[in-house]
């Protein structure tokens, strides 16, 4: 198994839109026929993921993130008008195309893009312009200015984790002759649950894949991290890739695995190369390979990248993509515990989950179970972004007060704190004294401040139109739903709602979060929920007073037959 | 499909001894009311209760004040959206009555073209057409742009499902309303396959 595979289908895509900016019928055919993939999964994988094109991208294919944190779509718009390109239309002379794109991880860098796949960050009037001219005389993104490139950790406060710089090879050397139940009853005498956001208990996971009788089976880790203001992952790939490795192979010793795979969302592919470096590293010096250590224990990593798909951080999604097809969930149960990759027990962990498990295997569960709360052991990795003064990763113990975080990110006049990303909890000041803990305010890790001068309905607008983007259109609550959702609000913020209209979102609200197939639908109305419940006077100040407002022009829509019959009498108007 | 929702019970006015009835069909192929009519003998008990206004069973051109509003067919012309605001201004409570009236149904399977290319296709385009041009006369509604369901355009209290709903559900609704219960169908009712 080669670490990155140039045979996988999404790396395949990915190098064919890279050489010729798009995905033409022919080329499915052909790539079809190669992989000895039907042409029909070829296809559907093309059209599923965001950055693959059924038509041709520009030689200059730039994604503008549209977070509220890392995004900026007036510099997007100054780049259209300076190169005169409409958003979404490739310019004719094929040079280039702008488009946007949900959240690249780049909120501790203020407006940030993707210029053919790279990241660029800290974009500013003045970067636009000369980006610009850059195109202009078709200069190659290689010979643009480094420091536009440059990415940083922003490690604002270290707790447990960061503060720890493991030795390549310790966990594994601690673990050398402790049996597979050993090491779980470590694990699960820690407490440590998942850091994704659900926090399911690691070792209780752990344990029912190793007990699930097959002949095999596999460690994911989940690096695609997608929730709008989360980039912790991003820091730990960064500079704790040994760490996290380490974890994934301490994992495959005890569930019995020989195979494990780090899935990298496809915004963090400039990654990519450090990784696989890390890999080659840790192989020659024996700890990852046939024969791990001497202790005649087989295991190696692989890397797949993502291609622009949110839904791919669900876990079963995130499965069918490494397995070549769109990602869509699959009906669970079962759970990947039992029927994961190829149908085999699969673990499938958070960057951040596997790298506590590492330290905790080398220190012990006393290390981490003396941080945290009771319920919640250890320490959160938190992404802290928006309107504050230091934006960057912030590690505490569980049990910290929302409080507490927004006085050391130098945050004033705050309005509300978006937690766990669109998918989580917007809360307003009443709730600052809470913890952050998974029996308080669980969370992911993201951590969106808005302060008192943001339109905070064009921020729930801007989570709706997210979720609408992402949704995976397979099942009718979530595919029509998101879009109702979208509507709804949308016509609310323009001033044509009405009290009927608030009834017609909750009443959505409602079926799509109870009726989805996935997380991804039961989460895509908290916004708008959260908001009509801690921010209602911000929904009314917006109403008509009056009992209901079609939901389109009336007038504007006779606009088509009336040219067409050259009437404007008063018959002619509505 | 939405379902019945939950809104105030109807309760008969002190006023009038029978309920007021108005029915319309818009964008529609009237096949919703063929189908209220297939209560058959059922019309005479009900009749006993209630009393119609503006429906083409009667002919009466314009809705009065009435209790109960059932609205048959999509919106598809200036129009239709008339009648529709006139039934809403004057009925307490509105019904959409099946698939048009519910989510465009057939006549919104045009929303695939532009109204230019529905137009030039039926007047000018189509073979043996005599004086091609698109009628222009003023009597003649303009079209929308697009086909809309009527809750688009209006508050909608009820919604009775079905390509027609059949004429049971007509009976259940109506006797529902009539004995003041929240209307609720059955799901023999709502079943078409």
């Amino acid at each position: 198994m080669t670490p990155y595979s140039s045979e996988h289908l999404l790396h395949v895509l990915h190098a064919h839109q890279q050489r010729f900016h798009y995905i033409s019928d022919q080329a499915i055919c052909e790539i079809a026929t190669r992989l000895h993939l039907p042409r029909a999964q070829v296809e559907a994988v093309t059209e599923f993921y965001a950055f693959f094109h059924r038509s041709p991208r520009g030689r200059f294919d730039i994604l503008f993130s549209n977070c509220t944190s890392c995004g900026n779509l007036t510099l997007m718009q100054q780049l259209c008008d300076r190169l005169n390109v409409c958003m979404d239309q490739t310019s004719s002379d094929g040079l280039i195309s702008i488009s946007q794109t949900s959240c690249i991880g780049m909120c501790d860098h203020g407006a940030s893009a993707l210029i053919n796949g790279l990241t660029v960050t800290s974009l500013s009037e003045q970067i636009i312009e000369e980006m610009g001219n850059l195109i202009e005389s078709e200069t190659p993104v290689s010979a643009w200015p480094t420091s536009w490139f440059q990415i940083g950790n922003n490690i604002r406060k270290e707790g447990l984790l960061l503060t720890e710089a493991l030795e390549p090879g310790a966990a594994l050397k601690a673990i050398a002759g402790r049996s597979s139940d050993e090491i779980l009853n470590e694990i699960t005498a820690s407490g440590l649950k998942g850091r994704g956001g659900a926090g399911f208990s690691t070792g209780l996971k752990w344990k029912l894949c190793r007990d699930a009788a097959s002949d095999s089976r596999y460690v994911v880790c989940n690096a695609d991290e997608g929730e709008p203001g989360t980039f912790k992952d991003r820091i730990l790939l960064n500079s704790h890739a040994d760490t996290l490795f380490e974890g994934m192979t301490v994992c495959g010793k005890v569930i019995g695995a020989s195979q494990g795979y780090l899935y990298l969302r496809g915004e963090y592919r400039y990654m990519l190369d450090a990784l696989l470096t890390t890999l080659q590293n840790r192989r020659e010096a024996g700890l990852l390979g046939n024969n791990v250590l001497g202790s005649g224990f087989d295991f190696d990593i692989a890397v797949v990248v993502g291609a622009g798909a949110y839904i791919c951080g669900e876990e079963s999604a995130l499965i069918e993509s490494i397995e070549e097809k769109p990602g869509i969930p699959r009906i669970r149960p079962p759970f990947p515990v039992t029927s994961g990759l190829w149908g085999k027990p699969t673990v499938v962990n958070n960057v951040e989950t596997l790298v506590a498990a590492a330290g905790i295997v080398l220190h012990g569960h006393h290390w981490f179970e003396t941080s945290g709360t009771w319920q919640s052991k250890g320490s959160k990795l938190l992404s802290v972004s928006g309107d504050c003064a230091r934006a960057g990763i912030y590690e505490y113990p569980f049990g910290v007060t929302v409080a507490q975080i927004l006085e050391d990110a130098g945050a004033e006049d705050v309005q509300a704190v978006q937690i766990g990303g669109p998918a989580g909890r917007l809360i307003g000041a009443e709730s600052f004294t809470n913890h952050i803990a998974f029996e308080d305010i669980a969370t992911g890790g993201s951590f969106m401040i808005f302060d008192t001068s943001r339109d905070l309905l064009a921020v729930i607008g801007n989570f709706t139109h997210f979720f609408d983007h992402e949704s995976c259109g397979f099942c009718t609550p979530c595919r029509v739903g998101t879009t109702l959702l979208k509507n709804g609000l949308d016509k609310v913020c323009s001033g044509h709602g009405t009290a009927h209209d608030i009834d017609e979102l909750q009443r959505t609200a409602a079926l799509v979060s109870r009726r989805s197939h996935c997380g991804l639908g039961m989460t895509a109305p908290n916004p708008i929920r959260d908001g009509l419940k801690v921010f209602p006077q911000l929904f009314e100040a917006r109403l008509l007073h009056q009992e209901m407002e079609p939901e389109f022009n009336l007038d504007a829509s006779l606009e088509e037959a009336r040219s067409l019959t050259n009437r404007d009498d008063a018959e002619a108007h509505l | 499909m939405k379902q019945l929702k939950k809104r105030e019970v109807f309760t008969v006015s002190e006023s009038s001894p029978k309920v007021r009835v108005a029915t319309t069909s818009l964008a529609g192929c009237f096949g919703c009311h063929m189908s209220f009519l297939d209560m058959d003998e059922r019309i005479v008990g009900l009749l006993e209760h209630v009393e119609f206004s503006r429906s083409p069973i009667n002919d009466i051109k314009h809705c009065e004040p009435c209790d109960i509003g059932l609205i048959e067919g999509a919106l598809c012309n200036a129009d239709n959206v008339h009648v529709l605001k006139e039934f809403r201004d004057n009925c307490k409570i509105i019904i959409a009555v099946g698939a048009c009236a519910i989510n465009g149904g057939v006549p919104a399977m045009r929303n695939h073209f532009t109204l230019k290319e529905c137009l030039e296709e039926a007047f000018l385009d189509e073979i043996g057409v005599d004086n091609p041009h698109i009628p222009n006369d003023v009597e003649i509604p303009l079209l929308l742009n697009k086909v809309h369901p009527i809750h688009e355009v209006v508050k909608v209290d009820y919604y009775l499902p079905g390509c027609p709903p059949p004429a049971d559900a007509f009976v259940k609704i109506l006797t529902d309303l009539l004995e003041g219960r929240e209307p609720s169908l059955p799901k023999e009712m709502l079943h078409y396959d």
